[in-house]
C-alpha cells in the first residue's frame, strides 16, 4: 500500500458515491480539490501512479455508454486498478439475472469496488445495501450521475473561479435527466443560483420544490445565466410525444448561435454528451467560444479519479503526494 | 349433534344492531342462537370467557387476492384463507385477476371448491368484467353469478373503456351485485411507479398523479348514476375522489368505496430508500390525502376497510423499484393497525371500526354475515384489544411476506376466528 494510502484507516468519504443529494457542501469540495492534482498526472508521458495497485474494480454497465465508461477505465487504469468491464450485451444480465444476483456473485468474486450504470433509479443504492464493495454510481435510471455531476462543477470552478453565487441554467430534458439532478444538488450545495428550462413536458412536476426556478423559454434563460448545462434530448422522447418534433425543439428550445447573438462573452456552456448537433445545441455553438464540453471531458477523468482515490481511504491532503510516487 | 359454542361476558359490538355491551353469544349448529345476559351453557357446548375482549361479527374483507390459479409460489386458496383467519376475518372476497383470470363459471366453481375444501374462512369469487380481463366484452356474468360469485371487477386493471363500463354497470343489475372498479387512467400512470410529486422527483422515479386516480372515480360515478347501477370503488387514495364520492352519495348514487389501511396510514415518504415492500397501485400519497381518507372512513364516504391483500414471492420485490411489482399483504396486520393508528388515534371508534370491517363489507357485497343477530350465519371474530405485538413476517400464514410494516408494535390483535359455529383459528 502507499503512503498516501496507509495515512489513515478512515474513509474520507463513505462507503459509496450513490449520488449528490446525500453528500455535504465539504465532501463535494473535498472531491473537487482532491481532483486538481489528479489532473496533472493526465498530462505526463506515463499517466499512471500506483495508488489501486492490486485493486479490482468491474465497470458494471447495464445501459450502453462509451464516454463514461472509457473516463472511468482511463481513471482506475491511470491509478493502477485492475479493471474488469462487463456490459449487458453478452452477459448472463440478458439472460434473465437479477440484480440480486448479479451482487451476490460480485461479492462472491470478492470485487474490491463496483461501478455501475443501470437503467433503473435506486439500482446503485439497491447494489450499495447489498455488497461490501464500493458502489459508485455511474447512472442509475433517472435519478443520479453523480460523477457527472462533480465534473461539471469543476469544470464551471476552472472557468469562473468559482461557483458561490453564479446563476446556472439547465437546458433540455430535465424529466428523464439523472444529469440534471446531480448538477442541481451539487449547484445548490455550494451556493449556485440554479435554473432549468425546458418545455413543461420534459419537466418534473415537483422541480419548483427542489429549490430551482423554472423558465419557460430559453431566451430568458440565456439573459439570466452565466452559465449554460445543455442537455441531451433523447430521440425516442419525440416518438413517445413529448415533442412534436426535433426541427421545433431545435427552433424553440435549442441552444443557437442566433439565440446566443446578444449573450456576455464569458457566457459558459457545457453539455455533458453526446451531444446531438442541430437539435439540442447548434454546431457553431458547440465548437464555438463558449463552449468548454472538452474540458468537461478531461475533467471527468480527474473527477473519478478523485472519488476512486477518496473511496479507496486515499486522504484529500495526500492527493498531491500520490503524484510523487511512480508506476511500477 | 350440532355444535355449540358459548361466547361467555365479552364485550359484544355490533352495530348492525346497535349493540356495545358486555353480554353472551350462544352459536349453535352454525348460527347465532341467541345473544343476551346470562346465557346459561348447554351441556355439550365449548364455553369461553371472552371478560376483556370484544365480540364481533366476522370480519369481512371485500378486496384480497389469493393468486391461485397460476401464481400459487405467492399465495394459494388454502394459505390465503389461513391468513385471513389468523388476522380475524371470517370471510373474503377473491379478486379475479389469476392465471387464468376468473372469468367464467367453472373457474369460479374452482375457487369455490378449493375455498371449501380449505376449511377456513369463507372464500367468495369475484368474477371478471370483460372476458380476460381485456377490457372489450362482457364475461358471462349471469353464469359466474349462478356459480357462486358475488361482484365483478376487472382489478388488477381499471376498465378503461367507458361504454363497456357502461353496459356492466346495466347488466349487473339484474343480478343485484356490485361492479368493483379500480379507478386508474392508464394514459396518465402506465409505465409509472409511485406517487407524483417531489419524494418522486428526487428519487428519479415516474410518478402517477391523483388525476389519474380521480378522473375514472368521477367517470365511474357519473356512469353509475347514468345507470342506476351499484358502482364499488376499490381503494380510495386520493383528497379530491374522497370528496367525489362523498357528493355523489349525498346526490343518491349507489355507490360503496373502500379504503386500505396503507392507505389510512402511510404517505409516500415510505418509499425513501427505494423501499419495494411500499410499491403499491394506487401509490401511497401524501399527508393530505391520507387525513381525507381518514376523514371519509370516519363519515361514512368510504364504507368499507378492505386490505387488497397482494402477495407477492420476495423474490419478485427484492429488486430495482422500478421492476418490482405492487402490493402487500395485509389480512394478518390490518386489525393491529387500524386499532392502534386509526382507532387509537381517535379516528374513529371501536363500533364504527367494526362497521367498516364487517357490516359495511356485508351490506356492500350483499353477504351473509355482518351481524350478530339470532339466526344470522354463526361467523364470529373475538379482538384482544389489549395485546400487544409486534409485525413479524416470519409467524405470517401467508406465503408472502411483502409488508412495509415489519417491525411496528401494535395494540390489539384478533383472539379467535369462528365461521359457521366453528373455531377455525386461535391464538
Amino acid at each position: 500500500m502507499s503512503p498516501a494510502m496507509a495515512s489513515s484507516s478512515v474513509p474520507a468519504l463513505g462507503k459509496d458515491l450513490v449520488g449528490l443529494e446525500s453528500l455535504s457542501q465539504e465532501e463535494i469540495l473535498m472531491i473537487l480539490d482532491t481532483a486538481e492534482p489528479f489532473k496533472e498526472i493526465s498530462e505526463r508521458r506515463i499517466k499512471k501512479v500506483p495508488v489501486l495497485r492490486g485493486k479490482t474494480i468491474v465497470n458494471l454497465f447495464f445501459e450502453a455508454s462509451t464516454r463514461t465508461r472509457v473516463s472511468f477505465e482511463f481513471a482506475e487504469k491511470r491509478l493502477s486498478a485492475d479493471t474488469v468491464n462487463i456490459s449487458a450485451t453478452g452477459s448472463s444480465v440478458i439472460k434473465g439475472e437479477t440484480l440480486v444476483d448479479t451482487a451476490r456473485n460480485l461479492e462472491a468474486m470478492r470485487i474490491y469496488m463496483v461501478v455501475m450504470r443501470h437503467g433503473s433509479s435506486g439500482a446503485a443504492r439497491f447494489l450499495a445495501d447489498r455488497i461490501p464493495s464500493n458502489v459508485i454510481n455511474a447512472g442509475d435510471g433517472r435519478h443520479e450521475h453523480p460523477t457527472q455531476g462533480l465534473l461539471d462543477l469543476l469544470t464551471i470552478r476552472d472557468h469562473c473561479d468559482r461557483i458561490q453565487g453564479l446563476k446556472v441554467c439547465l437546458v433540455g430534458d430535465i424529466l428523464h435527466s439523472r444529469v440534471a439532478r446531480s448538477n442541481i444538488y451539487g449547484l445548490l450545495k455550494l451556493g449556485a443560483e440554479v435554473a432549468v428550462c425546458a418545455p413543461q413536458t420534459l419537466l418534473p412536476s415537483a422541480i419548483g420544490d427542489l429549490g430551482v426556478q423554472v423558465f419557460k423559454r430559453v431566451e430568458e434563460a440565456i439573459e439570466w445565466a452565466d452559465v449554460l448545462n445543455v442537455l441531451r434530448l433523447q430521440l425516442e422522447r419525440m416518438e413517445e410525444g413529448y415533442v412534436p418534433s426535433l426541427r421545433e425543439y431545435n427552433r424553440i428550445w435549442g441552444v443557437t448561435a442566433r439565440k446566443l447573438e446578444f449573450a456576455p462573452q464569458d457566457l459558459l456552456i457545457l453539455h455533458p454528451g453526446p451531444m446531438n448537433r442541430g437539435v439540442e445545441i447548434d454546431s457553431d455553438v458547440a465548437d464555438g467560444s463558449h463552449s468548454v464540453i472538452l474540458n468537461q471531458v478531461t475533467n471527468g477523468v480527474a473527477v473519478r479519479m478523485a472519488v476512486l482515490y477518496l473511496l479507496a481511504g486515499g486522504q484529500p491532503d495526500s492527493a498531491e503526494a500520490v503524484k510523487a510516487e511512480t508506476g511500477s | 349433534m350440532s355444535r355449540k359454542i358459548l361466547l361467555k361476558s365479552g364485550r359484544v359490538v355490533d352495530p348492525s344492531q346497535g349493540l356495545d355491551e358486555v353480554l353472551d353469544l350462544l352459536l349453535v349448529g352454525g348460527i347465532v342462537a341467541s345473544i343476551g345476559k346470562d346465557i346459561s351453557a348447554p351441556e355439550d357446548a365449548d364455553v369461553m370467557d371472552c371478560s376483556g375482549f370484544i365480540v364481533s361479527p366476522g370480519l369481512i374483507d371485500v378486496h384480497v387476492h389469493l393468486r391461485e390459479p397460476g401464481e400459487e409460489h405467492k399465495e394459494t386458496i388454502a394459505t390465503g384463507v389461513q391468513a385471513a383467519v389468523a388476522g380475524g376475518y371470517t370471510a373474503v372476497c377473491a379478486m379475479p385477476n389469476t392465471d387464468p383470470p376468473i372469468d367464467d363459471p367453472a373457474a369460479v366453481g374452482f375457487v369455490v371448491a378449493e375455498g371449501r375444501k380449505a376449511q377456513a374462512a369463507r372464500v367468495y369469487p369475484v368474477g371478471c368484467i370483460s372476458v380476460q380481463r381485456a377490457g372489450e366484452n362482457l364475461a358471462p356474468i349471469g353464469e359466474m353469478v349462478d356459480a357462486g360469485a358475488v361482484a365483478i371487477t376487472d382489478d388488477g386493471n381499471p376498465v378503461m373503456n367507458s361504454g363497456l363500463m357502461r353496459l356492466a354497470l346495466e347488466y349487473a343489475q339484474a343480478f343485484d351485485i356490485p361492479v368493483a372498479d379500480h379507478p386508474e387512467d392508464l394514459g396518465l400512470s402506465a409505465g409509472r411507479h409511485m406517487n407524483e410529486s417531489i419524494v418522486s422527483t428526487r428519487l428519479g422515479l415516474a410518478g402517477k398523479p391523483n388525476a389519474a386516480e380521480e378522473i375514472h372515480i368521477v367517470r365511474d360515478l357519473l356512469l353509475a348514476e347514468l345507470t342506476g347501477g351499484h358502482i364499488h370503488l376499490q381503494h380510495i387514495s386520493t383528497e379530491f375522489g374522497v370528496d367525489a364520492i362523498r357528493q355523489a352519495k349525498a346526490r343518491g348514487v349507489t355507490v360503496t368505496a373502500e379504503a386500505s389501511p396503507h392507505h389510512l396510514v402511510l404517505t409516500e415518504e415510505a418509499v425513501e430508500g427505494y423501499r419495494t415492500d411500499a410499491k403499491m397501485n394506487p401509490p401511497l400519497r401524501t399527508e393530505k390525502d391520507v387525513a381525507a381518507v381518514r376523514v371519509g372512513l370516519s363519515d361514512g364516504s368510504l364504507d368499507v376497510i378492505a386490505t387488497d391483500h397482494a402477495p407477492h414471492h420476495y423474490d419478485e420485490k427484492e429488486s430495482a423499484f422500478e421492476d418490482a411489482p405492487n402490493g402487500l399483504v395485509g389480512l394478518e396486520t390490518a386489525v393491529g393497525i387500524i386499532m392502534t393508528d386509526i382507532v387509537g388515534e381517535g379516528v374513529i371508534d371501536i363500533a364504527t371500526m367494526i362497521d367498516r370491517m364487517s357490516c359495511g363489507p356485508a351490506r356492500a357485497f350483499g353477504l351473509p354475515g355482518g351481524t350478530l343477530s339470532e339466526g344470522a350465519v354463526g361467523d364470529v371474530t373475538v379482538i384482544d384489544p389489549n395485546l400487544s405485538w409486534t409485525v413479524d413476517p416470519n409467524t405470517f400464514r401467508s406465503k408472502s411476506r411483502n409488508t412495509p410494516f415489519v417491525g411496528r408494535e401494535l395494540k390489539g390483535a384478533p383472539h379467535r376466528t369462528i365461521v359457521a359455529g366453528r373455531t377455525v383459528w386461535t391464538r
